[in-house]
């Protein structure tokens, strides 16, 4: 573990004698996969985080979960395009999602509750309703929100490429600054999330509901409202993380498909409800999809499928699961 | 019913013909003499593509019914049947097709689906429940990807086209009435084969693992090899039903074994109904008429063609959310609820 840490940052901080660089390509190449994949990894958190953390709690796997970040990016386009404010999206596409997740909790899931398989289906049953009032909605086009002047533009780094070979003076790598400040936002939201958890009367009560719910029931906490709570929370993060997708990339038909599956992978490898597996996860994923786009493009959506395979084969609860 | 009531009243010997309950020879008998007042479309493309999909679903309903077990693979463990019987097989792509006899490509497309379906199984057991569903989803996932981006093997975006069945007695296979009863008997021997199995010491076991596998480990039963088991065998229906889907539409494709497919066969079976074998069937032929007829209903009632999946998905809310049973759960709580005194509120058999 430690001398994979050391190679990673000799990788990242050294500059590459010129037999690396035959065997595998330049340095800057690498260095823009791995940032890709670092900053990838930042909004499979944001939406996985969510999908954990509404599964750990409530033991429902919402597989409606990719139709609620479309959504959510779909309306911060409205929101950005009319109001003019890219910042405004957030909180729009938080609130709206949240709200419709407070409406599935309160009308469906309250009422099917502890039935698992059943909750199951019925959220592929919203996922297909939803996705089809999307499209008949937005259509088929693809959306793209667009950061504001300010975030535009690439960012000195401190990240060496190389040795100018005119001048002998070390060349940095350009890195687009949106993505950094997404990132930095996506651990931000990490850090919240977990000082949330862990510092907070609130957070105690939702660990201790992942833990058992009926035993913290039983000592008087009204846990429906802890659930609808927990299930806007997961929602709306999942709301952000369209907005976010959206800028990143764009928001289409299809996309709730991806990253749900990018989440289901993400939480399995991870580990179920457990949010720094969602962290560890949502890297690893992240790495794996774009150094792999990178270095073998034919397979690199199969890798994380792989990786998720070998997760399961040797460690069934994931990396930072506890075994059931 | 009124078999039952005559088997009461005449204690004498029973012939083995007059247990067969009267509707399964009335079902059998508009099965069997179909092609005489149905038209071509009706045989090949309603009825064909039914028994297709209620295989795969049943497959399911094995896996779910008997097992516990919901996997979303079996649309990937029958498409990759299908791959297999065009590579092993004749298509149109001739430098992967080997072109070798039907029977030495079927078996292997089975061997291969079974092969794959006990790793799949492997893999799987070591979860439960909602866990299994998101694993096998993400399988099916990855095949679709996998078979999008190799061309060496699984001919990439455009798979295989031209993939005919066997001229076997002179006969086109894929003629609509040779076809019919093609998938009808395929459809048949499934579906008694379920049954059988699910009677049978293996099938016995399978629901004691399905209701308590601790008891039934404690019994000594191999819970895991039992689970996997299971995987296996429901991949010989798939397969039968992937390798007869193929020769349907004559082609196979990534979108074939897609996540939509996947979901649709989950679809299908819990609409039908999980708790007995002709569920999948009845699923599988409500989803054939939505699919086929639901764009006509929808613009004849002025409404845009294109909302056909919102049709499907609300159809599947309402019955997952009212019945998790399905339509047989449906048509059990109608019979239930007839058998009831509307009085007493008690059973009209003296039985609670």
């Amino acid at each position: 573990m430690a001398a994979a840490v050391t190679i990673l940052l000799w990788l990242l901080f050294s500059i590459w004698p010129n037999g690396l660089e035959d065997a595998v390509g330049s340095k800057k190449i690498f260095l823009n996969a791995f940032f890709n994949g670092v900053t990838l990894g930042g909004l499979y958190f944001l939406v996985a985080s969510g999908f954990t953390l509404i599964f750990g709690l409530m033991r429902n796997v919402n597989l409606a979960h990719g139709s609620l970040y479309l959504l959510g990016g779909y309306v911060g386009y409205e929101f950005a395009t009319l109001t003019g404010y890219w910042l405004l999206a957030f909180p729009a596409a938080f609130i709206v999602v949240a709200a419709l997740g407070v409406l599935m909790q309160i009308f469906v899931f309250q009422r099917i509750e502890g039935q698992e398989l059943r909750q199951t289906l019925v959220t592929i049953g919203i996922s297909i309703v939803l996705a089809d009032l999307l499209l008949w909605a937005w259509g088929g086009n693809f959306y793209s929100i667009s950061p504001p002047s300010w975030l535009i533009g690439p960012l000195d780094t401190f990240f060496v490429t190389g040795i100018s070979s005119s001048s002998g003076e070390y060349i940095y790598l350009k890195y687009p600054l949106v993505r950094i400040v997404i990132f930095l936002a996506s651990v931000v939201v990490g850090i919240a999330m977990w000082l949330l958890l862990n510092r907070t009367r609130v957070g105690m009560i939702i660990l201790a509901g992942v833990d058992d719910r009926d035993m913290l029931a039983a000592t008087g906490v009204r846990i429906q409202l802890v659930f609808i709570g927990v299930f806007a929370f997961g929602a709306g993060l999942a709301g952000v993380a369209g907005v976010v997708g959206g800028t990143f990339q764009s928001i289409a038909p299809g996309e709730d498909v991806r990253f749900l599956l990018a989440s289901l992978v993400v939480v399995i490898v991870g580990g179920m409800g457990s949010i720094p597996g969602a962290a560890l996860g949502a890297l690893l994923i992240g790495l794996a999809e774009q150094i792999g786009s990178v270095y073998f493009p034919t397979y690199a959506v199969v890798l994380t499928f792989v990786i998720m395979v070998v997760v399961l084969a040797f460690r069934p609860q994931g990396l930072m699961g506890r075994a059931a | 019913m009124a078999i039952s009531d005559i088997r009461i009243s005449q204690p004498g010997r029973v012939l083995p013909f007059e247990r067969v309950p009267s509707y399964y020879l009335l079902v059998g008998a508009i099965l069997l003499f179909m092609p005489v007042f149905a038209g071509d479309f009706v045989l090949f493309q309603i009825f064909g593509w039914t028994f297709i999909l209620g295989i795969i679903a049943l497959s399911l309903m094995f896996l779910a019914g008997y097992g516990g077990m919901v996997s979303l693979a079996q649309m990937t463990i029958a498409g990759l049947a299908g791959y297999m019987v065009a590579i092993f097989g004749d298509s149109a792509i001739d430098k992967i097709s080997q072109g070798w006899p039907w029977y030495i490509a079927i078996v292997l497309a089975l061997i291969v689906a079974v092969l794959f379906a006990t790793i799949v199984g492997w893999l799987a057991v070591r979860t439960t429940g909602i866990y299994t569903i998101m694993i096998t989803l993400a399988i099916a996932a990855a095949f679709f990807y996998f078979t999008r981006q190799n061309y060496v093997i699984f001919n990439g975006f455009s798979g295989f086209n031209g993939v005919l069945p066997p001229r076997i007695f002179g006969i086109d296979w894929r003629g609509p009435q040779a076809f019919y009863y093609l998938t009808l008997f395929a459809a048949l021997v499934a579906y008694s084969g379920v049954v059988y199995i699910s009677r049978a010491p293996f099938g016995l076991a399978l629901q004691g693992v399905r209701d308590n596998a601790r008891r039934m480990a404690a019994l000594g039963y191999n819970v895991t090899a039992h689970r996997v088991a299971a995987y296996a065998f429901s991949a010989l229906l798939a397969g039968v039903g992937g390798i007869l889907l193929t020769w349907q539409s004559a082609q196979i494709s990534p979108g074939t074994a897609g996540i939509g497919p996947a979901i649709d066969i989950l679809v299908i079976a819990v609409i039908g109904g999980l708790r007995h074998p002709i569920g999948p069937f009845i699923g599988a032929f409500i989803y054939v008429l939505l699919k086929t007829f639901a764009v006509d209903v929808l613009l004849y009632l002025g409404l845009r063609g294109e909302r056909f999946q919102l049709l499907i998905g609300i159809g599947f809310l309402v019955i997952v959310f009212w019945s998790p049973d399905g339509i047989l759960g449906l048509w059990q709580r109608f019979r239930d609820s007839r058998a009831r005194d509307p009085l007493t509120g008690r059973s009209k058999d003296g039985a609670l």
